[in-house]
């Protein structure tokens, strides 16, 4: 593991910071459309907008993805400083 | 080395003569958002033909084309990340690259997003189909600074993969040739198939080998297996039916053990792709901030987002009203008019009822209906347009919130907002819905926001009994219409999906300027579409609608459809409304507009100055409320009708939608008319 990370949830993150996805929880269904977007355990994911109690927007691989908060808080990541 | 595009368009190869008998039959697949229609649309042009796929309401674009005298079929795959059982896409995608057994699939992939549009390529080579690999948006890769190896890709993927810009036609003719050249095996493919971890690698050797034998056809066995650990709901049922309980524990066993593995499945998928990637792109992204995260500071902003959303959809009314509406009135008296005298002076000396059944039931019923064509070029060329560019997506994450109250997603709402113009394409437009509770859902809820025909019956009626005060009126009216909305969709959402709520999870793809051949396609596609429904189903019931206002004696006052409307006038009582204007209401099902003639025929064919009097002059304003009231939230004409049943593949969900509306138009009336009866109107 990378020395002084922490273990958050993606709505953790504020805008314009990056971290490493550690784990996908939750059911199946959400989980598996979760990874053929590219979110899967290793991949980086930059937050572009977490305003409110409204949907994210992160880019994920390259793809910007607008993501409900119940399912961003299904994802656990690392974040690096 | 350069592989640039020019060069690609130096290397293709001469016209080739050869011509075999059969049409080879080629599929389409890639994922949302990667031009996948858009070459669809450059090989077929208006060649082809939009339905259903079998049993689903999934759109299914199939069509042909030649290319060196040879004729192929083109099949459009539903547009899916992935080949997983999460939506009916991605089944249909499957299910037909399996039991159809095209002779090659041709997988369209983002040079702009190289990593995950590769995913659906990596499940792709598990099927056993040739595969032929179409890397889109050099054009944007280049802009972005990316510099990509199509060679190097093609080498280490072990398929052919051929760069092309699929909105400006380069690179297709070699496509195209690549494509030939595969199908008559001289062209060497020999993937590069994604291993799985090797952590999981024996789960899965254990698991295929304990399914040896007991695959159903036509699902090849190592994909089976790997299904199987992905957790695939549609495999792992079809497995467990098909093998016996003993046999099926033993798989479920080593499945229990290795739930982890659908993450370390794609993860594999992804570090496979990796390597491909590392490989093939020279120069990576430049790391500048791109058009789209600026567009977006603005367009996806809590705020900002909905004041420019607010900005679109008043320009979008402004246009309605100001071309549309005048363009559907001048069709109205020059078409609809004309072709009525024209049908007069032909039919002179032939029977009344002839007459009256060509002119009033026919061109009148069918006419009025198609005088709405302009309205609807208008929203779905707009709609086509915001959809292409890429808006739609900032259009839904900001108004998400809102809808979040109906339990639906951002993505219902502009289907909706289409529905001011026309409840048709509204109801059309519902199809950029992916989860089906969700989309059904908005079908359901859509034909209560007000249409321009229902306005026009609204701004006709409310001067007549309000005065001065119509316009206050009109817009209250609009807005119980809308909380009606709301309501009907909080309170369904409730009892049919039990408050459940599918997951948000929405690509936005980066914005690009508009290709007009994929708007234009589907302006043309969904109003021949309509047109076509006008001359089936709409002309059958207008008909008879006709017939009922006619027969028995040839006039309105005393047909069949006045005594079914005497028949409910005890209905009528109680929400304030006479015989006259039941029937008025009864004949709004054809057209919504159709309310304002009949009153003129049942008031003695006055015209509209005179109408407007004498309805003034016999009702009470309670009753004059009640009757808009009703009118505004009365059943979906025959045209909305016809679409649902089309859009839903049911009559049932057709039928609830109609009754719905039904209860709730005649309950508002009833409290609108008690209401204004204690107010003392």
């Amino acid at each position: 593991m990378v020395s002084g990370s922490s273990s958050l949830c993606l709505t953790d993150l504020r805008v314009g910071e990056k971290a490493i996805i550690s784990n996908l929880r939750g059911g199946r269904g959400v989980a598996s459309r979760l990874t053929s977007l590219g979110f899967t355990p290793g991949a980086e994911v930059r937050m572009l907008q977490n305003v409110g109690t409204g949907p994210l927007i992160v880019i994920v691989r390259g793809t910007r993805v607008a993501l409900g908060r119940g399912e961003a808080t299904k994802i656990d990541v690392n974040s690096r400083e | 080395m350069n592989s640039s595009l020019q060069e690609i368009t130096l290397k293709e190869a001469p016209e080739q003569q050869s011509v075999t008998r059969k049409t080879p039959i080629i599929a389409l697949a890639g994922q949302p958002n990667l031009g996948k229609s858009t070459l669809f649309n450059l090989l077929t042009g208006l060649n082809q033909h939009v339905g259903n796929w079998p049993g689903k309401t999934v759109e299914r674009r199939v069509g042909s084309f030649k290319h060196n005298g040879q004729e192929f079929h083109l099949v459009d795959l539903p547009g899916t990340y992935s080949l997983t059982a999460n939506s009916p896409e991605e089944m249909i995608a499957r299910e037909y690259i399996l039991r159809e057994k095209p002779d090659l699939v041709v997988a369209v992939v983002s040079a702009a997003n190289l990593e995950r549009s590769l995913y659906l390529v990596a499940e792709l080579l598990w099927l056993p189909v040739p595969v032929v690999v179409a890397l889109n948006m050099m054009d944007v890769a280049k802009q972005e600074g990316l510099q990509i190896e199509a060679d190097v890709l093609e080498a280490a993927l072990g398929l052919p993969v051929i760069p092309i810009v699929a909105s400006k036609a380069l690179g297709v003719k070699n496509l195209l040739n690549v494509i030939q050249e595969t199908l008559q095996g001289n062209r060497l493919v020999s993937p590069c198939v994604p291993e799985i971890r090797p952590d999981h690698r024996e789960a899965l050797n254990d698991v295929i080998n304990k399914i040896q034998g007991k695959s159903p056809e036509p699902y090849p066995i190592d994909w089976v297996g790997l299904k199987l650990l992905e957790g695939d709901s549609e495999i792992t049922q079809i497995m467990q039916t098909t093998m016996t309980q003993e046999d099926w524990d033993a798989v479920h066993d080593i499945l229990v053990q290795h739930d982890d593995a659908m993450l370390a499945v794609a993860s594999g998928r992804y570090e496979w792709i990796g390597r491909m990637v590392r490989a093939a792109v020279v120069r990576p992204r430049l790391g500048q901030i791109s058009l789209t995260e600026r567009l977006d500071r603005w367009a996806a902003h809590p705020f900002w987002g909905l004041l420019i959303l607010a900005g679109v959809l008043g320009l979008v009314f402004w246009l309605t009203f100001t071309l549309g509406s005048p363009l559907q009135g001048w069709l109205d008296t020059q078409l609809v008019g004309g072709a009525s005298r024209i049908a007069s002076r032909v039919l002179v000396g032939t029977p009344m009822w002839l007459q009256g059944l060509v002119v009033d039931g026919i061109i009148g019923g069918v006419g009025s209906v198609l005088t709405f064509v302009p309205i609807f070029i208008i929203f779905f060329a707009i709609f086509g347009l915001l959809e292409d560019i890429g808006y739609m997506t900032r259009a839904a994450y900001v108004m998400d919130g809102t809808m979040h109250l109906m339990g639906l997603h951002g993505k219902s709402f502009l289907p909706l907002f289409l529905g001011f113009g026309c409840n048709v394409p509204a109801i059309m437009g519902t199809r950029v819905i992916e989860s089906w509770p969700a989309r059904l859902l908005t079908i359901l809820i859509a034909p209560l926001v007000p249409c321009t025909a229902r306005m026009a019956v609204v701004a006709f009626l409310a001067p007549a009994f309000f005065g001065s005060n119509a316009t206050l009126v009109s817009w209250a009216l609009v807005l119980l219409s809308l909380l009606m909305l709301v309501i009907m969709g909080i309170g369904l959402n409730w009892l049919l999906f039990k408050g459940q709520r599918s997951a948000f999870i929405m690509e936005m793809p980066l914005y690009h300027l508009p290709n007009w051949r994929t708007i234009g396609l589907l302006v043309w596609q969904r109003v021949v579409s309509f047109v076509k429904k006008a001359g089936t189903i709409i002309l059958v019931v207008s008909v008879i609608i006709w017939l009922l206002s006619y027969l028995p004696a040839g006039d309105l006052e005393s047909s069949y459809l006045a005594q079914f409307g005497k028949m409910l006038a005890p209905i009528g009582k109680w929400i304030g409304l006479d015989w006259r204007l039941m029937v008025a209401l009864l004949t709004t099902f054809p057209a919504k507009e159709n309310a304002i003639a009949t009153l003129g025929v049942l008031f003695g064919r006055a015209s509209e100055a005179g109408l407007a009097q004498a309805l003034n002059a016999t009702y009470s304003t309670a009753t004059g409320l009640s009757f808009l009231v009703v009118t505004i939230l009365f059943i979906p004409c025959l045209a909305t009708v016809a679409t649902i049943r089309q859009e839903t593949g049911s009559w049932r969900w057709t039928f609830l939608n109609i009754s719905l509306l039904l209860i709730l138009s005649l309950v508002g009336g009833g409290v609108a008319y008690r209401l204004a009866l204690a107010l003392g109107w």
